[in-house]
């Protein structure tokens, strides 16, 4: 077990150093570049002005150095004007070149300076991110037991009216991608023309605090998204315990329905779930940035929507960074828990 | 004039769709009817949510192809018309001339466009791009998937690794990183496309090649007729005049630098999860008897790969041809929703509800019929891959 949450560790950070690469080459392309010396510094700027200011900000170097030098793996770089004043990503204002430390990347804790919100991108994260924490948290509340119950009550006898009917629901759920939902969301139970006005149609003030009014629509429209999908995974997988011979076994040896079901079946069949549970982070990180965004949220995916509109690139890569770690960190779990509650399952 | 009633608004609107009824109920009757010669297709009409799935895509097909041809729209859809703004479904429309139809049928939008139009409008951009992205999609997952699977070992470490890259990425950064007016301008999507455009080419090659390889005539024959329209079709998909690559003779035609962008990252988002797909199917099927016999044969691999393999995986690949294309639409209304890529008047129902969002709570009337043809449309593909799935698991 040690060797292999090892080896899936190391296929882990591959995968979020490569990811990270990809991302600090994009957004570090020479267009951005230019337009991010062109937003810091003057509109007007002349190209020469553009490259002396992005060689005097070290971004002209090769692309490996930099990306080694924002991971902090590389000295940072330092530039010398012709008067003999440093500057460097590491002096920070009030600090002298001989006191700043030689390395300052995200592996050092320094994330970088947000071009939009004026603040340090470790700063916006943590307070964002706290924001997206609680929305996440009540969308899982809300999502998994209710998936977790259609999918048994579908899959507990298959083909009966109530598999067909909670199977269309299901269907239609997945059907319906967040901006959909929402928006019916909105104009039915928020808007002034349908007049029913149960709950807001903007979710800004649930960042202070959060009421039944203002979080209920924000959290049922990424909820429902995903809980087709785990409800017809649960579904499936419970058709397949229902089938197996130890269920009959305990059928012909006279306990009941109801707890075959419970006792028997829902403890193998929720094993698959799990999995699927765990692997619709990603979605589930998709579904954020669209109600945020639908919604006037201030989290996480509306920090994304604005680094990525802005060219905002030490904060794109910050949530980026984050957003990677939490697919790869889920992704992990998911296999280790796999494992775990599958007792068929050797990893030697 | 007065405005509609919702009685009214409803009945126009369904004879202004004459048109789609007509052909529905054509395409219905006649597979129907023949339904026993066409094989999986014709099995879809014993399953009734099969019928109920394809009728709902097939509506929206004929919506799409005949809005292509101008007949349902009733105004042009980025024509603004002014007194008309935000006004609701079945409003007359102000200083109708002669010719002109009398009403917005579903209201105006925030810059007094005709909504209904619209919708009808934005139904061709979905048909024509979704269908075409999954398959070139499949092309792709189907091409790598096979020998991955087929052969494993290191070449199917080495492309699991990097489709679970690709599949670690939230979609929408991957969107926000590909499809921005900066990266268009260094080439990046243009170098994709030729890379994910090679595909259907490397594809066909290979399948005519091992099918033929022994009759050197017909091989050459095949080749030459599927191989020379689909480079040439290539060489001007991937080549615009004044952009990075610029180097072919005969450029047939431009895609819009817009459309190339928004095709190349759906492609690139879906291709992952169907080399995944590929690649499991494949692992299953070598081990069936028929390959054995097939290898003991002396066939060659990629012969039992595209002629032995890939033929017994077309059920569950059919399947979820379907419900990639329902997902292939989110995506693309996802784009739409985020305002990249199409361009800001385009009138795809992504940007249509993207514009009607922000007023919602006022005037919901701009960003629901857009908001329901795009569930409409998910949903029938999605019930009509469970009639297919239903249906070929009875074979």
């Amino acid at each position: 077990m040690g060797l292999f949450i090892l080896r899936r560790v190391g296929i882990m950070i591959l995968t979020a150093l490569c990811l990270t690469f990809i991302v600090f080459f994009l957004t570090n392309l020479y267009p951005n570049l230019e337009k991010l010396a062109k937003s810091e510094g003057n509109f007007r700027m002349s190209d020469a002005e553009v490259s002396s200011w992005l060689e005097k900000g070290g971004y002209l170097q090769p692309l490996p150095v930099k990306y080694g030098e924002w991971l902090g793996v590389l000295p940072s770089h330092r530039y010398e004007a012709p008067d003999g004043k440093v500057t460097g990503r590491c002096i920070e204002p009030g600090m002298s070149a001989e006191e700043a430390p030689n390395f300052c990347g995200i592996l050092q804790g320094k994330w970088g300076r947000s071009t939009v919100f004026k603040d340090g991108v470790g700063d916006i994260l943590s307070v964002r991110g706290w924001q997206t924490a609680k929305l996440m948290f009540w969308v899982m509340v809300v999502m998994v037991p209710s998936a977790l119950i259609i999918g048994v009550l579908a899959g507990m006898r298959e083909g009966s009216v109530t598999d067909r009917t909670l199977s269309t629901v299901s269907i239609t759920t997945t059907a319906t991608p967040e901006y959909v939902s929402g928006v019916i969301f909105i104009a039915v139970f928020a808007s002034s023309a349908v007049g029913l006005k149960w709950f807001k149609g903007t979710a800004t003030s649930a960042m202070e605090d959060i009421t039944f009014a203002n979080f209920t629509l924000p959290v049922l429209t990424i909820a429902l998204y995903g809980m087709g999908y785990i409800a017809r995974m649960t579904r499936a997988s419970m058709a397949e315990v229902m089938t197996a011979q130890y269920i009959r076994t305990a059928r012909l040896k006279g306990v009941s329905f109801r707890n075959i079901v419970i006792k028997h079946a829902m403890r193998n069949a929720l094993i698959a779930p799990f999995t699927v549970i765990m692997l619709q982070f990603p979605w589930l990180l998709n579904g954020v940035v669209i109600v945020e965004t639908l919604f006037n949220y201030k989290g996480f995916g509306w920090t994304l929507v604005q680094a990525a509109g802005n060219n905002d690139i030490e904060l794109l890569l910050g949530v980026s960074v984050v957003s990677v770690v939490v697919v790869l960190v889920t992704q992990l779990i998911s296999d280790i828990g796999y494992v775990y509650l599958n007792p068929r399952i050797s990893i030697s | 004039m007065e405005p509609l009633s919702w009685a009214e608004i409803i009945t126009r609107i369904l004879t202004q769709l004459t048109p789609v009824w007509i052909a529905l109920v054509v395409t219905f009757v006649v597979s129907i009817k023949f339904k026993r010669k066409l094989g999986l297709y014709g099995k879809l009409f014993d399953s009734t949510i099969g019928m109920i799935g394809f009728a709902i895509v097939m509506f929206w097909v004929f919506t799409g192809v005949f809005a292509a041809m101008d007949l349902l729209i009733t105004h042009d859809p980025i024509r603004q018309v002014s007194g008309m703004k935000n006004k609701l479904p079945g409003t007359p429309l102000r200083g109708a001339e002669a010719g002109d139809y009398p009403y917005y049928l579903l209201g105006g939008d925030n810059l007094a466009r005709d909504i209904f139009s619209r919708v009808v409008k934005g139904s061709w951009i979905v048909i024509q791009i979704a269908p075409l992205a999954t398959l070139f999609a499949f092309m792709v997952g189907i091409t790598l998937g096979l020998p991955a699977g087929y052969y494993g070992g290191k070449l199917d470490t080495t492309l699991s690794f990097l489709a679970n890259l690709i599949l670690a990425f939230p979609v929408i950064l991957l969107f926000y990183l590909l499809v921005t007016p900066e990266i268009v301008l260094t080439g990046l999507p243009q170098y994709m496309a030729a890379v994910l455009f090679l595909f259907p080419l490397i594809f066909f090659g290979v399948l005519i090649n091992a099918r033929y390889r022994t009759q050197p005539g017909k091989n050459y024959t095949w080749l030459a007729l599927v191989l020379i329209p689909l480079v040439v079709l290539y060489g001007s998909a991937i080549n615009a005049e004044g952009t990075k690559i610029a180097f072919w003779p005969v450029d047939l035609f431009d895609i819009p630098p817009g459309i190339l962008v928004v095709f190349v990252s759906v492609v690139f988002v879906n291709s992952p999860t169907v080399f995944r797909i590929v690649r499991g199917l494949t692992m299953d099927i070598k081990t069936r008897d028929y390959v054995a016999a097939a290898q003991t044969r002396g066939e060659r691999p990629w012969y039992i790969m595209l002629w032995e393999i890939l033929p017994n995986a077309r059920g569950p690949l059919i399947v979820d041809f379907c419900l990639r294309i329902g997902y292939t639409t989110i995506l693309l209304g996802t784009l739409g929703f985020f305002g990249l890529g199409l361009p800001p008047e385009s009138p795809d129902w992504g940007t249509t509800i993207n514009d009607g969002r922000k007023l919602l709570s006022i005037y919901p009337h701009p960003a629901l019929p857009p908001a329901l043809a795009l569930l409409s449309l998910v949903l029938g593909l999605n019930l009509l891959a469970d009639g297919l799935r239903e249906e070929s698991l009875r074979d």
